[in-house]
């Protein structure tokens, strides 16, 4: 006969239901400025997602990871940190890195294929987007260090998606924030998908929130499609991370509506069939439906945002297209803190024999 | 004066950049009250405390990732990976993140991170723990890579790579640990990461060799001087970026190059440096340029190893080879 060693469990937080009805009282903080706030943030985001893959399908942007659908894990988990917290994202945060102050010029300049798009000038020590599935878990894990040795009361947030869970970085990340008692918060955007393969063949563990257990750390779901519920969560980890209470694990529940990227055909490896039913849980609408059935939005303050978000993101664009592509010596400039002889020697060779093309625009 | 251990020069070295820069943290498997498998970070511990010398879970690509982390967010943190053969499973967090920080922001980020490994053959050590690596990290733009042959210049680079901005990946031929001794101040003197060494002069032929294979290129020196021939032998040290002048320099006037290393010869680093003198001395040379280096096989295991390492028999015959033409 075997006795228990140790029990655990995942618990489940979500405010608003699908349709936009409170199944708790909403957190104390969540007043009507801050739910608006929200809401606007979520409708600038899908307003960015869609002037991005419209440049690029018109040739003028490069290839770009739509975040349709999973607004609200970006921008709830931006909207739970302070200023000087530390984003640590994967690369489809687009709402959290707009919430944090990152400029839509700059989000278009990086996504067309330009660094300056990672200077962040807003937020100097978020990190820029990591493209290599979960390389950035330990990234967060050491920034958190710094911050713990410097006795600051600040915290980090590392955002990837399910697939990432799959890989030994996150886990040693998440094993080493829980024997350091790390100010991290990790958030999986769980979209239910790595480019073509389901959740089921990703892991067979019941939850991905589970796996933090194994690292001696809390994990807990959240329902990613309300904002309302992932700002709670995250900042309600943060707060004990700032406290001193170490790293949490945060599960959010989302679906990914769009392709993988503006490169992927999601229709080769799921149905039409299995997304539309997914459109009635998706975040906008339903933070809208809230917020209008309490009154705390109407027709005219929808019709306003929209103007004004569709003007800031059409006047970003223009800036991003306006842009001259980067002086070509950047190649070389950054590669060492000083130019090595040896370099310098390749940099002057190679700009020697390039055509100067003043005027290029960034996109070409 | 008593005489230094590379070890202890390592030792030296990073207690001083510990004193002088509070920046400077230890991490990696053992490194805290052990003070390391080799015992290279001995009494850091006690001297800096737990929170700047620190055991790490034993999770190589997490301690090449918390120290980029690290790194990004101002601290100067000094990894040890207990041998290059375990290396790999940070060679994501190396290529990928450490050594394009500076690229990917424009300098607004950057990740001056130092790892340190033992590396190379020649101590017996069961198998994965005498591989030479260098050439891979070499092929990877924005790092240093750094291979000390003596106690002095094990000292100078390492203190160079602790105050420099750039992450450098610093091999430690371990077979030199206790074995290499000179005289040497812990005087703080940091030496040059972006130029080779002259470790010999000589006239006839240009022994180009890091590392251990430092030695070995000056004790075949040393022998080849009673048959009336003297031997240039030049300590690369600093790999990535390769000061080639100082070697192009050296064949133009002996005529000959013989290149040594311990790391099989295909795709390794002697190929480049081949190509370099080939491509900036060859209206000099005298003969083709000829590399004595490991085979193009799994290191053996120490009942063969010293068949495989090339040293001042190898490196002769070399020479001999390379004299014979004119």
């Amino acid at each position: 006969m075997a006795t228990i060693a140790a029990h655990f469990d995942v618990h489940h937080t979500r405010y608003l239901d699908p349709a936009g009805q409170l199944v708790q009282p909403l957190p104390a903080d969540a007043d009507a400025a801050t739910l608006t706030a929200l809401y606007r943030a979520l409708v600038r985001t899908r307003t960015f997602d869609a002037k991005a893959v419209a440049l690029q399908r018109t040739g003028r942007l490069g290839t770009y990871a739509s975040s349709i659908g999973q607004e609200a894990v970006s921008v709830g988990t931006a909207g739970a940190m302070r200023p000087d917290d530390v984003l640590v994202p994967s690369f489809r945060e687009h709402g959290g890195q707009l919430w944090r102050g990152a400029t839509p010029t700059e989000l278009f300049l990086y996504w067309g294929g330009d660094e300056r798009g990672n200077y962040f000038a807003k937020a100097p020590h978020d990190f820029p987007n990591c493209v290599p599935v979960g390389s950035q878990a330990p990234h967060a894990a050491g920034v958190a260090l710094a911050i713990k040795l410097r006795k600051e009361p600040r915290a980090v947030v590392c955002v990837f998606g399910d697939g990432a869970t799959s890989k030994g970085d996150v886990y040693e990340a998440m094993n080493l924030a829980g024997v350091w008692v790390l100010p991290v918060v990790f958030v999986i955007s769980n979209n239910q998908w790595a480019i073509s393969v389901p959740l089921k063949q990703q892991t067979a563990s019941q939850t991905l929130a589970q796996k933090a257990i194994a690292a001696g750390i809390p994990g807990e779901q959240v329902d990613g499609n309300d904002v309302i519920a992932v700002r709670a969560v995250v900042g309600a980890a943060l707060d004990r991370a700032r406290r001193g209470e170490g790293a949490r694990l945060v599960e959010a529940l989302t679906y990914r509506l769009g392709d993988h990227t503006t490169s992927d055909d999601a229709s080769r490896y799921r149905k039409d069939s299995d997304v539309t039913p997914r459109w009635r849980e998706e975040p906008v609408r339903r933070l809208h439906q809230y917020l209008t059935a309490a009154g705390l939005w109407s027709k005219d303050d929808e019709d306003n945002l929209l103007k004004q978000v569709n003007a800031e993101i059409d006047a970003a664009a223009d800036a991003y297209l306006a842009t001259p592509a980067p002086d070509p010596s950047v190649i070389f400039d950054y590669t060492y803190a000083t130019l090595p002889a040896d370099l310098l020697a390749q940099k002057q060779a190679a700009l020697a024999a390039m055509p100067s093309a003043p005027g290029r625009h960034a996109a070409e | 004066m008593t005489e230094t251990t590379m070890l202890r020069a390592i030792n030296l070295a990073l207690a001083r950049a510990m004193t002088e820069d509070e920046r400077v943290i230890v991490l990696g498997e053992d490194v805290g009250p052990d003070g390391g498998v080799f015992r290279a970070t001995d009494g850091l511990f006690a001297r800096f405390g737990a929170e700047r010398v620190r055991d790490t879970p034993l999770s190589e690509a997490g301690i090449g990732g918390i120290a980029v982390g690290l790194a990004v967010a101002g601290f100067r943190p000094v990894a040890e990976i207990q041998f290059s053969g375990f290396i790999y499973p940070l060679i994501d967090q190396i290529a990928n993140h450490a050594a394009r920080f500076r690229t990917r922001t424009h300098g607004h980020l950057t990740c001056p991170i130092v790892v340190r490994a033992p590396n190379g053959g020649g101590i017996h050590a069961p198998e994965h723990h005498s591989e030479s690596p260098e050439a891979m990290f070499a092929h990877i733009p924005g790092l240093r890579v750094i291979v000390p042959s003596s106690p002095r210049r094990a000292y100078g680079l390492l203190l160079a790579a602790l105050r420099g901005s750039d992450p450098v990946i610093y091999l430690e031929p371990s077979r030199l640990y206790r074995a290499a001794r000179e005289a040497m101040k812990d005087d703080g003197e940091a030496l040059p990461v972006d130029r080779c060494f002259v470790s010999r002069e000589g006239i006839d032929v240009t022994i180009v060799a890091w590392g251990a294979m430092v030695v070995e290129a000056l004790n075949a020196a040393a022998q080849w001087e009673a048959k009336g021939f003297s031997a240039e032998v030049i300590d690369v040290a600093t790999l990535k970026p390769l000061d080639a002048g100082t070697i192009i320099n050296s064949v133009k006037k002996t005529g000959r190059c013989v290149i040594v290393h311990e790391a099989p010869l295909t795709g390794g680093y002697g190929g480049e440096i081949a190509a370099r003198v080939a491509e900036g001395a060859f209206s000099s040379l005298l003969a083709p340029i000829v590399r004595v280096a490991g085979f193009d096989t799994v290191m053996p295991l120490p009942k063969l190893e010293h068949l495989y390492l090339p040293d001042a028999a190898r490196i002769g015959a070399a020479l001999d080879r390379v004299l014979a033409y004119a």
